[in-house]
């Protein structure tokens, strides 16, 4: 027995917890109108609220059967939302309400219901599928008549084009589908008996699609695709079970659609045989050089066709290429496909034998591939309508340009007449046309060979100045001329046709290149959000916003957009939807098409990380589907790198939080341990004088007296230094840098250590001429006290602790060296951490001192570093920035003699 | 006028301190020096007990529960010059600066020991006797310094200084307030003038100067004594 497939397993994992997070979907499937689908709905519905499901009906259409409308008592109904349209008021399904309500099952009648325009969601699907995943259980209602790849069939069988689509991927999505099948023979019953609603205003047609046979049709089509779901579902299982061998999926399946109505037949014919085959399959479309000349007309046409095959599940691709076979067969073959499908070629014989069909080229070149030829569409539009976009006064600069050339040539043909024959002149006139062929219009290049034969004939074929021609081998002449400007004035064409096609290429991934190079520098999602933003703008032409949600659920960004007005609080909302359902929404899609600008979602691999906004200034441009794909493959890159972002400062906050904590932990045992004890000596002391007064003797109370004095001493500096500690790191320090003599700072600070410093000489080098620093005083005297404390802590009694001061450029440079063991080998910069403590005795502390002399000391601007003295000793060296402009003695005893 | 009852019965020191510890051991100490006593919680009885008591000293903590002790400060000052001391935590050299242009006579920083703070309450009674007898003293006496504001002569040792006449007229301002601390806005305001335009930063110059022609060793000052981000004081005793 086989193993199943890790990957597989995985893939099915992934899919059944989404599903679990998603509600579920079931779709009550019948053949035509009048099967009793709403009906089956409502009954399924009223049993489930029998089970105290919550159920509210979220649009039920009953026209006005009394049995369904009996059915529909003691549900709870929601309002409907009113629309005005037009001056008429419509009523549609209230999404928000039912998203709101929240029931744990809602029912929405009719699937494959148009919304009226306004609505967020063009189709009523879309807001089912929005239900959905929102987690709420739905059912709804289909006739197999409105699925996607099946209206041209029902088109064929019953003659009536079914507007009202649903894609077959909704249809797949659902999570049960009931069948409400009915007999015809019944249902032709029930129409007898009018118990078939019917509009009125279809009437005739409608009657027509009643007719048995259609029925019948429709019938088994239902069937059909009831029967192949259970056929999916029954793959799903084994593929659980691992019971078959193998489901390779060998086929895949791709058809060149053009911009001919007939496209969307061949879509859907191929979507139903990939259905078939369960075989991924791709459209093409290959613009070929003369598309560019296409009318706006063609180009729609052939952009709807894309759309209509992504709808149907297909993946998209226009290629290019000067021949559509070439390019089709070469994108085959990359792409391993296994069957090609085009349209049967149409058209003229004639035409067909003259420059060979497309069939035939793709059948010779085919190899393994599969051909399928499919009937009613030329493969691609021959010879698209001339150049209607070409400006006039280009066009007819290339008339007069080729009117001039045919003149040159005819003079200088008429100059070397007497010199050279005919058939030799016939070259130069071939040279002009060539010449005018190669600017790359047809038009003037066929202008160009018809007067060239003209004039040719005319002036150097004998007779002169006549048309008529004498000798028949003129004609071959003629026609050589004719076919030399058509094929150089294609081939340049074509050319030129490729050249700006690759050019456009090399645009594309230069964009993608620099877009992901420029973003690969940075973690910062404010640098990211520029580079996006300028590049995704220069690329399409557009105005753009990248649209990040911060932390109060709003969406952060688009300072520019929100200057122009151009974010208001509709278009946010659009945004919004976006950035929660992960869907592009906005202009030219089918989500909120009112809105001014088109939105995509920044989906990372996890989630969706921010919404991009994008308003062009021409809309075809990203509208055209090899644009889309490139701006969704910004979008993505883009929410790639933002989460990339996102995750680092998660990393560098989480690092942070870390080290908080371990200060909370170090703070709280300082707290808990150096401010108990001398609590404890004092407290200790005090009971004793107390309990014991009469009985201690002088010496002894003095010296509990004493301990008492020093342990709070001690307990003052403890809670000093966490202040300040706290003040300088909170910023709440204002530093006040003013001129003082170093000497003055430091005499207040000796003199608040005097306890500490006991019988410790302090020796003091410091020239007479030392300038003036500029300090705060209040804060570098806490630093002298922190450092002679420390100092004194290390220094055994009697022994000196020096400290010098040398001018050093701008700087005063301030030594305090004692006469310690100096600092352990190895501690280095470690000393000046929080909580860092030395070993020993003399440690006692909490480890805040140096820390807050380095900080004192880096808010004005000097260096401090932590060194052993050669002769022993731990050395504290840092600098302090001099003051400037200080005048001298000199000066200023001039100035007073002066005042 | 306090000025009679002064000079029989002992001084009366006004305590306005919301802390029953510090209360506590301010009446210990204090009963223990000979002074008599009366206690406020609040800054608005303290205000009141200045009005009816006329203490002749009183001793303020500048964080009261009711009111700030700078406006104390403020309202006491608007009818009588009794000296006031002020008590505040170190840290808040700000709120001493302030307290101290608005009359306070000199501070003690929280938490302090008993031999400063009764060394500051003995300079501010001081201050106040000379004031009643409206004599100032023309001479100051201290270690080895002797200054003679008559006939305008500094003696360190026995050997006369010669000091610039802005030096001289700074250590006049330190003699005549000896023992009591001085803020800069005080000493550039008695030193150059109230409309005087010179900078602070200029003060501190002259001062080093003065410390350096005075103290033998600057870094430790036996006369002139500073108080970081507050000001200066002439040693007294």
């Amino acid at each position: 027995m086989s193993r199943p497939d890790p990957d597989r397993l995985l893939a099915r994992v992934a899919e059944q917890e989404s599903r679990a997070r998603r509600g579920r979907l079931k779709v009550f499937f019948g053949a035509a109108a009048g099967v009793g689908k709403t009906y089956a709905m409502l009954e399924a519905a009223r049993s489930k609220q029998r089970d105290s499901v919550d159920v509210v009906v979220g649009y039920v259409e009953t026209h006005r059967r009394s049995e369904t409308e009996a059915l529909l008592e003691g549900l709870e109904i929601l309002p409907r939302r009113q629309t005005g349209y037009r001056g008429t008021t419509l009523e549609e399904f209230d999404l928000d309400a039912a998203l709101a309500r929240r029931p744990a099952l809602i029912l929405v009648d009719e699937l494959a219901h148009t919304n009226a325009a306004g609505s967020r969601h063009t189709k009523r699907w879309q807001d089912v599928l929005e239900l959905v995943q929102a987690g709420l259980e739905v059912y709804t209602t289909l006739n197999v008549q409105h699925l996607e790849s099946l209206t041209d069939v029902v088109a064929r069988i019953t003659g009536i084009q079914v507007r009202e689509t649903v894609p077959d991927s909704v249809f797949e999505q659902a999570d049960e589908i009931e069948l409400v099948d009915l007999p015809v023979v019944e249902l032709l019953k029930r129409l007898e008996e009018g118990k078939v609603y019917l509009p009125q205003q279809a009437g005739r047609a409608l009657e027509n699609f009643f007719r048995e046979g259609n029925l019948i049709a429709l019938r088994e089509m239902a069937l059909r695709r009831t029967a192949d779901r259970v056929d999916l579902q029954m793959e799903a299982y084994r593929r659980d079970r691992s019971i078959e061998a193998n489901w390779p999926v060998t086929d895949r399946i791709m058809v060149s659609i053009g911009a001919s109505p007939f496209s969307a037949r061949l879509l859907r014919a191929t979507a139903r045989a990939a259905r078939r085959l369960r075989a991924p399959w791709v459209a093409a479309f290959v613009e070929t050089p003369g598309f560019t000349q296409a009318s706006q007309d063609v180009r729609s046409r052939v952009l709807s066709a894309l759309r209509l095959a992504e709808r149907l599940g297909a993946e998209t691709v226009t290629l290019t290429g000067s021949r559509v076979s070439e390019a089709l067969l070469d994108y085959a073959k990359a792409r391993n496909v296994t069957r090609l499908v085009i349209g049967k070629p149409a058209g003229p014989l004639w035409k067909r034998l003259l420059r060979g069909s497309i069939l035939d080229e793709l059948i010779q070149g085919s190899g393994d591939i599969d051909i399928y030829a499919i009937s009613g569409e030329p493969a691609t539009p021959e010879a698209p309508p001339a150049s209607p976009v070409r400006t006039a006064s280009r066009a007819t600069r290339g008339y007069w340009h080729a009117l001039l050339v045919v003149g040159v040539t005819t003079v200088l043909s008429r100059l070397l007449l007497p010199v050279l024959e005919p058939t030799n002149l016939s070259m130069i006139y071939l040279l002009g046309v060539v010449l005018v062929a190669m600017r790359g219009a047809r038009g003037p290049a066929m202008l160009a060979a018809v007067l060239s034969v003209a004039a040719f004939d005319f002036f150097c074929v004998p007779p002169y100045l006549t048309f008529a021609v004498s000798d028949t081998q003129y004609l071959l002449t003629f026609a050589v001329m004719f076919g030399v400007a058509l094929v150089v004035s294609s081939l340049t064409l074509s050319i030129r046709q490729q050249e700006r096609s690759a050019v456009e290429r090399a645009k594309r991934t230069e964009a993608l290149y620099r877009l992901s190079h420029q973003m690969a520098g940075s973690l910062n999602a404010g640098v990211l959000v520029e580079v996006i933003t300028a590049i995704t703008a220069e690329t399409f032409h557009a105005n753009v916003a990248v649209l990040l949600p911060n932390t109060d659920g709003g969406l952060a960004g688009g300072r520019e957009w929100k200057e122009n007005s151009l974010l208001d609080a509709a278009e946010q909302a659009v945004a919004r939807w976006v950035l929660d359902h992960g869907q592009p929404a906005g202009r030219s899609t089918q989500t909120l098409p009112g809105a001014r600008a088109l939105y995509l979602p920044l989906t990372g691999s996890e989630k969706t990380v921010g919404v991009l906004g994008i308003l062009p200034s021409d809309w075809e441009i990203v509208e055209n589907p090899e644009q889309f794909h490139l701006l969704e493959t910004f979008a993505s890159q883009a929410a790639l790198a933002l989460e990339r972002a996102e995750i680092a400062r998660q990393a560098r906050q989480s690092e942070i939080q870390a080290e908080a904590e371990r200060m909370r932990t170090s703070l709280l045992s300082a707290v808990s341990h150096d401010l108990r004890t001398p609590l404890a000596s004092i407290t200790g002391a005090a009971t004793g004088l107390l309990a014991q007064a009469g009985r201690l003797d002088q010496a002894t109370s003095r010296e509990l007296l004493e301990t008492i004095s020093d342990e709070a001493d001690r307990l003052n500096r403890l809670v000093t230094n966490l202040l300040e500690m706290t003040r300088l790191e909170s910023g709440a320090v204002e530093v006040r840098k003013e001129w003082h003599p170093l000497e003055e700072i430091l005499g207040a600070a000796l003199k608040r250590t005097e306890r500490q410093l006991g019988d410790r000489p302090v020796r003091l080098d410091l020239p007479a001429d030392l300038p003036m620093v500029a300090v705060d005083d209040v804060l570098l005297q806490q630093a002298f006290i922190n450092l002679l404390d420390n100092a004194a802590k290390y220094t055994p009694a009697g022994a000196a602790i020096e400290i010098r001061a040398r001018a050093a450029g701008e700087m005063v440079e301030v030594e305090v060296r004692d006469s310690g063991p100096g600092f352990p080998p190895g501690a280095g910069k470690q000393v000046f951490d929080k909580f860092y403590r030395g070993a020993g005795e003399a440690a006692r502390g909490a480890g805040l001192g140096l820390a807050i002399v380095k900080a004192i000391i880096d808010v004005h601007g000097g260096q401090i570093e932590a060194v052993n003295h050669p002769q022993g000793g731990a050395c504290l060296r840092f600098t302090l920035p001099a003051a400037t402009g200080v005048p001298s003695a000199a000066a200023l005893r001039e100035q007073e003699h002066a005042g | 006028m306090p000025a009679e009852t002064a000079s029989i019965a002992p001084p009366l020191v006004l305590i306005i301190e919301d802390d029953a510890q510090i209360r506590r051991f301010l009446r210990a100490t204090l009963t223990a020096e000979g002074f008599r006593l009366h206690e406020s919680v609040t800054a608005g009885d303290g205000v009141a007990q200045t009005s009816a008591r006329t203490p002749d000293l009183v001793i303020l903590d500048l964080g009261l529960p009711d009111f700030d002790g700078l406006e104390v400060i403020r309202q006491v000052r608007a009818w009588t010059q009794v000296p006031i001391l002020v008590l505040s935590a170190r840290g808040q050299e700000r709120d001493k600066v302030q307290a101290l242009d608005l009359g306070a006579d000199d501070f003690v920083s929280k938490p302090f020991g008993v031999d400063e703070l009764l060394a500051r309450v003995r300079v501010a009674l001081r201050h106040v006797a000379r004031l009643k007898l409206d004599t100032a003293d023309t001479a100051f006496r201290l270690g080895e310094l002797e200054v003679n504001l008559e006939d305008r002569r500094v003696l360190l040792a026995g050997e006369e200084i010669h000091l610039t006449p802005i030096e001289f007229r700074l250590l006049q301002t330190l003699v005549h307030h000896a023992g009591k601390v001085l803020t800069q806005r005080q000493l550039l305001k008695e030193v150059w003038g109230p409309n005087s335009l010179e900078q602070p930063q200029y003060l501190r110059v002259y001062m080093a100067q003065l410390r350096r022609k005075l103290e033998p060793d600057p870094a430790r000052p036996r006369y002139l004594l500073t108080e970081p981000g507050v000001g200066y004081r002439l040693a007294a005793e």
